[in-house]
């Protein structure tokens, strides 16, 4: 590619739009800026909140130690950006190259970039999820309305789903020495994004802490008193809960259906795109102005191969939207790959977990450092003899060790003789679930191959596993 | 107006950000770092002894006051 | 005589003024075995690798001599079996002699360093006392001005015995609790001890091992010294963090009276002979920077961002001498035996071209600086914040106060020391001293 090709295709890239006001929208406008992008860019999201950060809304907010207005985010650079906030988009023409707004308006772009992110898998009967007291988590409005009612001190709270966010709620309900239950249709919390073996230890802690955790347990129906206001849980294990409020924290959901008749390749495990975040369309093809980033994207990674990934977390959001926004205004030469790994923190019940790599993408685990009885541990995952991915709990300096050891596919169990680790390495199965057997969502995940195989959608008898009101040992035919 | 975020996947609690600015960060269950995202400006300088201490590079700032007027046309903030 | 190695040179006092072009030429090679089994890391991201790295400890009890190659022999080869390395197995020079010490943390490995890091921690910082630090800011202030103070009059001064020696002692006797009677008895004894841990690659092994012994025994009087006041504490304690230690505990339980000792000891030390080199490098850097010299005077802000490229640039600590691999590690390369101690050059990595832009070139407004100036991973520097705030008032209030300074000798001379590198003294002529 010559450099008069490259000045040719920077300069027909005038208007860009970002579909998606968070973090994954808001690091694509920095990057676009920062790169030297003088065009117009305009920013489009649903919800009337300049980007803030999610992570505070299931810790600090939670706790009331941080207003949730309070969770904006600096925005680094200049960014001369035109914000539609609070109107959501509707429809996507690519031929004409509009995006659709739900007040009607529609805008032209040279470059697209879709970040519209999820949204909480809401209760699946609408009349119960109506009570109030039912609650999700979220958005800022979300964090701000569970905040106000965990702070009048509520009797009960129920947390249904035992993943991140309903194992986060849980911790901080204990930080206000509230009396909360958990229930999750696995065997353990967090199976879905570390495994049983990590679950079972993420179990005890929340089991020390004071919570009641019911696993291998479903919330079969929800019930309120005449004012509509929540009284009654009905446990799959013929248990009746007095409770005003519960977290529905079953996991995420793309927003995915504004594409619909697109022509874009999505379902409702986010949309298609290749290692340069460019979207493929229906036929297989990659486009060359629609890119995708953060948790609605789905792509291949070069260590996870033969899988597109999915990943809600806050770095890919930043990194895959900085990656998207130099394709953008980049000639196909210099465009470049989206490698980065995937890494995560989660904090709750007393330590600091952190992760890098993918777990889920892993069939054993193994302890490598520190202790399960001082609650300071580094674990890694194995696939096939290489190291994939890796966990620290209150031990987050000896991650990078590990970061360097994935992406040098270093064979498993490593090899460390670490002055802190175990005599003997016991690899064990990591434990994780068949899809759709947990409450909760993995966060991070392979989702089958892709991208020229059209995947399939999922069956009904799949979404009859999905349901997360039937109870475990329901058996897909 | 003073805004910080701290990537906290490079986090990997020094802490130094805390004996810089204890009333800006601070450390939750012996490692877990969290923070005000909107400091009084009276800390400015203790934040910005933050910012350039950390080991990793993680903490951002920046001033908001243009960043609202841009976009107070479409919103209220607060 | 024999030609020296690059390494070699490095520890050689006659390069003391300027190691940073011996640096360069190391760095051709991420990690040079040295002719006695250690091995010398000199680049950025091989630094960094190690100091996160399992695999190295920091206990040098764990270290073993293995039969040296003879010259000529290549690094590379193949690695010993697990059993040859074992009868291979010679113990360092002074472990088991009568001098033997009890590490600080500063010397041990996960778990026991961990713990008694967060014990050391827990009156000193986060997540129990995250104020002490910035709460000594008036203090400093008082303190660097009391110092700018004594100079009033005089037409010549010397940063180091005027200002940056006195400022971090009486910062860290006050932080320990240490009457000021004692003060100048631990200063010599401290600045014996620091001799005796010093590198000279010239000294026969027998020199070595009396300069050691005498050291060893110097640390001894320190640590006796340091029994009767942490006595004279435990009856009468004070807020300060020597009496933290000893009756303030977090969830780890009261920390041994021995760890006591060894890390006021360490503290002591490292209170004495780290944070002068940082206060005078950063006085010698901006004499030979007179444009950054003014520009701190206009924006005393200036001096935040300054004191961490002073990091990168002038370290005061500039070698970790004492890792150890805990089993064969292979890096850029080059298998590092077991048993092998590992040196750390922190200042050349800080000084890498692959890491950082122009790594030569004073910048105080350095955007991307992650240096190596305290080191990283779970031994970063302990007194970091203290180091930081000290230098940051010293560095404000002297440029500020001081009118026309004027360096009399470039370079200036240096302490023997390769490791805590710095000037012995800095003569600085001026016109006077502004209130």
């Amino acid at each position: 590619m010559s450099s008069s090709d490259t000045e040719k295709t920077a300069s027909s890239v005038q208007r860009i739009i970002i579909v998606g006001a968070s973090l994954a929208g808001l690091s694509a406008a920095e990057a676009l800026r920062s790169e030297g992008f003088t065009g117009t860019i305009t920013v489009i999201g649903d919800e009337p909140y300049a980007p803030y950060d999610r992570p505070p809304l299931s810790k600090t907010v939670l706790t009331g130690l941080l207003p949730a207005e309070h969770t904006t985010l600096p925005q680094r650079v200049d960014l001369h950006a035109e914000w539609l906030l609070g109107v959501p988009a509707i429809g996507l023409a690519l031929e004409n190259r509009e995006v659709e707004l739900a007040d009607g308006r529609r805008f032209g772009f040279d470059r697209l970039l879709i970040a519209t992110g999820t949204r909480a898998r809401p209760w699946p009967d609408s009349a119960q999820a109506a009570l109030d007291g039912v609650c999700l988590l979220r958005t800022r409005d979300d964090a701000a309305k569970l905040r106000a009612r965990l702070a009048a001190g509520p009797k009960r709270v129920l947390v249904i789903g035992g993943g991140f966010i309903g194992s986060e709620v849980a911790s901080v309900c204990r930080e206000l020495d509230l009396t909360v239950t958990v229930t999750e249709r696995s065997s353990t919390p967090l199976i879905g994004a570390l495994g049983s073996a990590a679950g079972m230890f993420a179990g005890q802690l929340q089991c020390a802490h004071g919570v009641d955790l019911r696993c291998n347990v479903t919330i079969t129906a929800l019930e309120g008193d005449e004012n509509g206001r929540l009284r009654h849980a009905y446990l799959s294990d013929g248990d009746t809960l007095d409770i005003d409020v519960a977290v529905v924290a079953l996991g995420a959901v793309r927003n995915v259906e504004w594409l619909h008749d697109s022509g874009l390749a999505f379902d409702s495990r986010g949309i298609i795109c290749d290692s340069t975040c460019r979207a493929f369309n229906t036929n297989g093809m990659a486009t060359d102005n629609i890119f995708v980033a953060g948790d609605v994207a789905r792509w291949p990674h070069p260590l996870y191969e033969g899988e597109l990934l999915t990943v809600e977390h806050w770095g890919n959001s930043v990194e895959q939207a900085r990656t998207a926004a130099h394709n953008m205004m980049s000639a196909p030469a210099d465009r470049r790959a989206y490698e980065t790994l995937p890494a995560f923190w989660s904090r709750q019940f007393g330590v600091n977990l952190k992760t890098v790599g993918l777990p889920t993408f892993a069939d054993e685990v193994v302890l490598t450092q520190g202790s399960i009885a001082e609650r300071r541990l580094v674990a890694a995952y194995g696939h096939k003899g290489r190291i994939v991915a890796a966990l620290t709990v209150n031990m987050a300096r000896w991650l990078p060790a590990y970061k360097a050891m994935i992406e040098a596919r270093a064979p498993f169990p490593p090899v460390l003789h670490a002055p802190d680790g175990p005599a003997e390495l016991r690899p064990v199965p990591a434990g994780f679930p068949p899809r759709g057997q947990s409450t909760h969502s993995p966060i991070a995940t392979p989702t089958g191959p892709g991208p020229s195989i059209s995947p399939p959608e999922e069956s009904s008898t799949s979404a009859k596993v999905q349901d997360p009101r039937v109870p475990p040992g329901f058996q897909p035919k | 107006m003073l805004r910080i975020v701290v990537d906290l996947n490079r986090c990997e609690s020094y802490a130094q950000c805390v004996f810089a600015a204890p009333s800006v960060f601070w450390i939750k269950d012996g490692e877990s770092l969290e923070y005000d995202y909107v400091p009084d400006d009276s800390l400015r300088v203790q934040v910005e002894r933050a910012a350039a201490a950390c080991p990793v590079q993680a903490i951002s700032i920046c001033w908001l006051d243009e960043q609202l007027g841009q976009q107070r046309g479409n919103h209220n903030e607060q | 005589m024999t030609q020296q190695s690059l390494y070699e040179q490095v520890l050689d006092y006659a390069n003391r003024a300027n190691p940073y072009p011996l640096y360069a030429q190391l760095r051709r090679k991420p990690i040079t075995r040295q002719t006695d089994g250690s091995y010398v890391v000199s680049t950025y991201r091989e630094i960094v690798s190690l100091l996160h790295d399992p695999r190295i400890g920091s206990d040098f009890r764990k270290r073993f001599v293995r039969e040296l190659a003879p010259a000529g022999f290549p690094t590379n080869q193949e690695p010993a079996s697990e059993n040859q390395a074992q009868e291979a197995e010679v113990p360092v020079p002074n472990q088991g002699s009568e001098t033997e010490v009890i590490p600080s943390f500063i010397g041990l490995d996960p778990p026991e360093h961990d713990r008694l890091r967060r014990q050391a921690t827990w009156p000193f910082g986060p997540p129990h006392k995250p104020g002490r630090v910035t709460d000594m800011e008036p203090q400093l202030i008082r303190l660097a001005n009391r110092q700018i103070d004594t100079m009033k009059g005089k037409a010549s001064i010397d940063i180091v015995e005027d200002f940056a020696y006195p400022i971090p002692v009486k910062m860290i006797s006050e932080l320990l609790g240490i009457p000021s009677e004692d003060q100048p008895h631990l200063h010599s004894l401290s600045e014996a001890i620091i001799e005796g841990i010093d590198l000279d690659p010239q000294e026969s092994q027998e020199e070595r091992k009396r300069r050691q012994e005498q050291s060893g025994q110097t640390f001894k009087k320190l640590e006796q010294y340091m029994e009767a006041l942490i006595e004279r504490h435990r009856k009468q304690p004070g807020s300060d963090l020597l009496s933290g230690l000893i009756i303030d505990h977090g969830p780890d339980g009261a920390m041994a009276p021995a760890d006591i000792v060894s890390t006021a000891s360490l503290l002591l030390i490292a209170g004495h002979e780290t944070t002068v080199n940082l206060i005078t490098n950063g006085m010698l850097t901006l004499l030979r920077h007179p444009e950054v010299l003014e520009r701190l005077r206009r924006e005393p802000n200036l001096v935040i961002r300054l004191v961490e490229e002073l990091l990168r640039y002038e370290p005061p600590v500039q070698i970790l001498p004492n890792r150890v691999a805990l089993t064969d590690i292979n890096i850029a390369g080059t298998t590092i035996q077991k048993g092998s101690p590992v040196i750390l050059l922190l200042a050349s990595g800080s000084r890498d071209p692959t890491r950082f832009h122009d790594p030569d070139k004073f910048d105080p407004d350095r955007r991307d600086n992650m240096h190596l100036g305290f080191g990283s991973g779970i031994h970063y520097c302990y007194g970091a914040p203290l180091a930081r705030l000290e230098t940051q008032i010293a560095l404000t209030e002297i440029i500020r106060r001081l009118e026309n300074p004027r360096l009399v000798h470039d370079p200036p001379p240096y302490r023997q020391s390769s490791t805590l590198r710095g000037p012995r003294h800095l003569i600085v002529e001026i016109d006077g001293v502004r209130d």
